[in-house]
């Protein structure tokens, strides 16, 4: 274990302790299933709902995908909802609470009918989709009884915007929903299967106080997190499921079903190539069952072209359209709110010309990489999305030629002018591989370009042009 | 002296005869550092380029002697790559490949545990001696012989410094792009050892990034064993929470890895911080007067 195991078991034992009623209001509802008979008819119609109401767009819809969406070195980080995740946690065996997508709010009355019909309970959630968290903050997540207040919240929550402390504070439009049933809880823990970059090991993390923010407990308090560090030749193994367990202070038959619950979750990390999966809230029912009721996965952007069910289930509306359009050309843009374009060769020196930017007094309008060996024609696109951008106030080229030649830069910029024109001050610097052919082709082609010496002339020169400093 | 590589090292290139191996091979060569062959499994007993090929990298180590190899194979086959090289009892083994599933570099990692060899990488520019050998992508001419070491998770920022401290007339005794993966070879610990070893290298430029906390471990390893003067810079200061800032390790995850942080620990451990990356050479020229 790799804390100090006795005021974990004293801080599992007072979060295990909580009687059923006096549960957090997020999450509730009665009892829905009177024996163990009834119960495991209900995941097994849980697993099946799941598996047949996906309800995952069209061939065709996809088929307006980029075709970078699963080539490799795209950079993108590819997220999915939260009811296509635990999808993909049913097909593992984890339990999954009963719960049915809706990507049309018509359809919402009829899923939480089903769902009342197979578990004879009037309880049902209303879950908004969106790839941020803190939903249940935001208002995207409500408990109601009945299918009257069923269709009512999901009208209330669908197609309208979203805030939370991820989404920032434009929000998102809701376009899916997932209704699920409600669950009686006795507990809320926490459990994830990450890399530890640190150790280059898988480690496997579980803690009492689930339902909260995982940085908060690790902040506050680090010894409430337990983690199990995972040997890759032997793959994670039941003694360390059930030194988990039981350092969870869980007893009996609850500690029974965490270990294979566990032991399943890094199966399913592993066999995805997952970068996170995190169950937040794991729950305990008041009837000794462990249930994802929350579940976040994000998949290694170098992996995830293997698996194929997981790349179908991007979903472009939660991602920003200029950053789907640069990946379209193997770009690594990332859309920020200053006025600075800048356009960089490698991603640390573009991190850098962002910073430089800033120590001069400008902001930057995005972080974007070329890449190490461009084309023409990718520099002339990346160029096109800086200046399509009408928040620029100025563009920056710093580029350093390695491999990437700076006549091949010049050029770039040269046709993207030639064909939507310069309506900002743009500077460029260029230094390294033929840097006098590149220098002399921007100079010939008449161009208003500033040109720079070194990176800090260059960010000094368009901070003072974008606020208009300089003519 | 200098760190890793100098000139008795012999190198091979695995995946020689692919694009970006061909042309990286003929430029290695042409800075004067010894390509003693290439592999590319199907294609052994040909030339290529001038380059004889071997089938598997034993083989061209029982022919050639190799001590060192630079690996272009396509990502999917890399760490597999990297496998045979150390099987094949290669010393430094230098991964340029970007795009290597995470959790095979997991599990070659582990098989690399307690083997002599070296990994450099993956998803790096690669390591060069100036005057002496490239192993790697970098551009040979801005670089030249001399002092300084450079140890880096990025690549043109780390260009960018090796130019500078070269318009500065100071030179390199080594640099070294560790690379940006979250999970890798050496790290800035074992680079910063083999620096403070090494008899020439005079001072240190340690170039940084958000994520992890590698720049943190380094500043505490540096304040209890390095006495050779150290400047650092850490990239990503603007750079927003949660958005992976195109190496697949620089992110700023549930508040950790900021570059913030990283500064504070570095100047904490008494290591001159360049204010931009502008001052990469100025500043680790000042810690050498």
């Amino acid at each position: 274990m790799g804390s100090p195991p006795d005021g974990m078991m004293g801080f599992g034992e007072v979060a295990v302790v909580i009687v059923p009623g006096s549960v957090s209001e997020r999450w509730w509802g009665r009892p829905p299933y009177r024996n163990d008979r009834v119960q495991s008819r209900f995941f097994a119609v849980a697993t099946a709902a799941f598996e047949n109401s996906l309800d995952i767009p069209s061939a065709s819809q996809y088929a307006a995908l980029p075709a970078s969406s699963n080539r490799r070195g795209t950079k993108h980080a590819m997220k999915i909802h939260e009811y296509q995740a635990k999808s993909l946690l049913a097909k593992f065996g984890l339990p999954v609470p009963m719960g049915i997508p809706v990507l049309e709010p018509s359809k919402a009355a009829a899923a939480a009918e089903q769902i009342i019909q197979a578990t004879q309970n009037q309880t049902v959630v209303v879950k908004a989709q969106i790839h941020a968290g803190g939903r249940g903050k935001g208002g995207g997540v409500k408990v109601v009884k009945g299918l009257a207040a069923a269709r009512e919240t999901a009208a209330k929550i669908y197609g309208h915007k979203l805030v939370t402390h991820q989404t920032g504070p434009e929000g998102r439009i809701v376009k899916r929903l997932l209704i699920e049933q409600g669950v009686a809880i006795a507990s809320e823990l926490y459990a994830s299967v990450l890399v530890d970059r640190a150790k280059s090991r898988v480690v496997v993390m579980a803690s009492a106080a689930g339902g909260v923010e995982i940085e908060e407990v690790a902040a506050k308090t680090p010894e409430a997190i337990l983690l199990e560090h995972v040997e890759p030749t032997v793959g994670f193994r039941p003694y360390q499921a059930r030194n988990l367990a039981y350092a969870l202070g869980l007893r009996g038959e609850v500690a029974k079903n965490m270990v294979p619950f566990l032991l399943k979750l890094y199966e399913a990390f592993v066999a995805l190539d997952a970068s996170l999966v995190e169950i937040n809230p794991l729950v305990v029912t008041t009837d000794n069952r462990v249930l994802a009721l929350d579940c976040k996965m994000t998949f290694d952007d170098n992996a995830v072209d293997k698996h194929k069910e997981v790349v179908e289930m991007r979903d472009l509306d939660e991602e920003d359209p200029t950053e789907t359009e640069a990946h379209a050309f193997d770009l690594s843009y990332i859309k920020l709110d200053g006025s600075i374009g800048c356009m960089v060769n490698g991603a640390g020196l573009a991190m850098a010309t962002m910073d430089i930017i800033k120590y001069y007094g400008g902001n930057p309008a995005n972080f974007l990489d070329v890449g190490g060996g461009a084309s023409q024609e990718k520099v002339t696109a990346a160029f096109k999305i800086l200046t399509a951008d009408p928040a620029v106030k100025g563009i920056f080229v710093n580029i350093f030629g390695g491999i990437m030649k700076c006549d091949v830069i010049a050029a770039g910029v040269i046709a993207a002018v030639a064909e939507i024109g310069l309506r900002v001050p743009l500077v460029v610097r260029l230094a390294g591989t033929n840097v006098e052919l590149g220098a002399k082709m921007l100079a010939e082609s008449g161009l208003p370009i500033t040109a720079a010496s070194d990176m800090a002339d260059g960010a000094r020169k368009v901070v003072d042009l974008a606020s208009g400093k300089r003519n | 002296m200098a760190i890793l590589a100098n000139r008795q090292t012999r190198v091979i290139v695995q995946g020689l005869t692919g694009a970006a191996g061909t042309f990286h091979a003929k430029q290695m060569r042409d800075y004067g550092t010894a390509v003693v062959g290439g592999v590319t499994p199907g294609k052994g007993g040909t030339v290529h380029e001038g380059f004889p090929i071997y089938d598997t990298v034993a083989q061209a180590v029982a022919a050639t002697d190799a001590n060192a190899s630079v690996i272009f194979v396509p990502p999917h086959g890399a760490a597999d790559g990297v496998l045979e090289a150390a099987s094949a009892g290669i010393d430094l083994i230098v991964c340029i490949t970007e795009g290597i599933p995470v959790l095979d570099m997991v599990r070659a990692r582990r098989a690399l545990e307690g083997k002599a060899c070296r990994l450099v990488g993956p998803n790096c520019p690669g390591v060069i001696t100036p005057g002496a050998a490239k192993l790697g992508i970098m551009p040979g001419y801005i670089h030249k012989p001399g002092s300084v070491g450079i140890v880096s998770r990025s690549g043109t920022l780390t260009y960018e410094a090796a130019f500078q401290i070269t318009e500065l007339g100071l030179g390199q005794t080594t640099a070294v792009g560790i690379g940006g993966d979250p999970v890798k070879g050496l790290d800035f610990i074992d680079c910063l050892a083999l620096f403070e070893a090494d008899a020439e290298t005079k001072a240190i430029l340690l170039i940084g990034e958000i994520g992890g906390t590698s720049e943190e471990d380094a500043a505490a390893f540096i304040k209890a064993n390095v006495k050779k003067p150290v400047a650092a810079f850490v990239a990503g200061l603007t750079a927003p929470p949660g958005r992976r800032m195109g190496h697949a390790g620089a992110i700023i995850s549930g508040g950790k890895g900021k570059a913030a942080d990283k500064i504070a620990a570095l100047k904490e451990a008494g290591i001159a911080i360049a204010p931009t990356p502008a001052d990469l050479g100025k500043t680790v020229a000042a810690m050498m007067r």
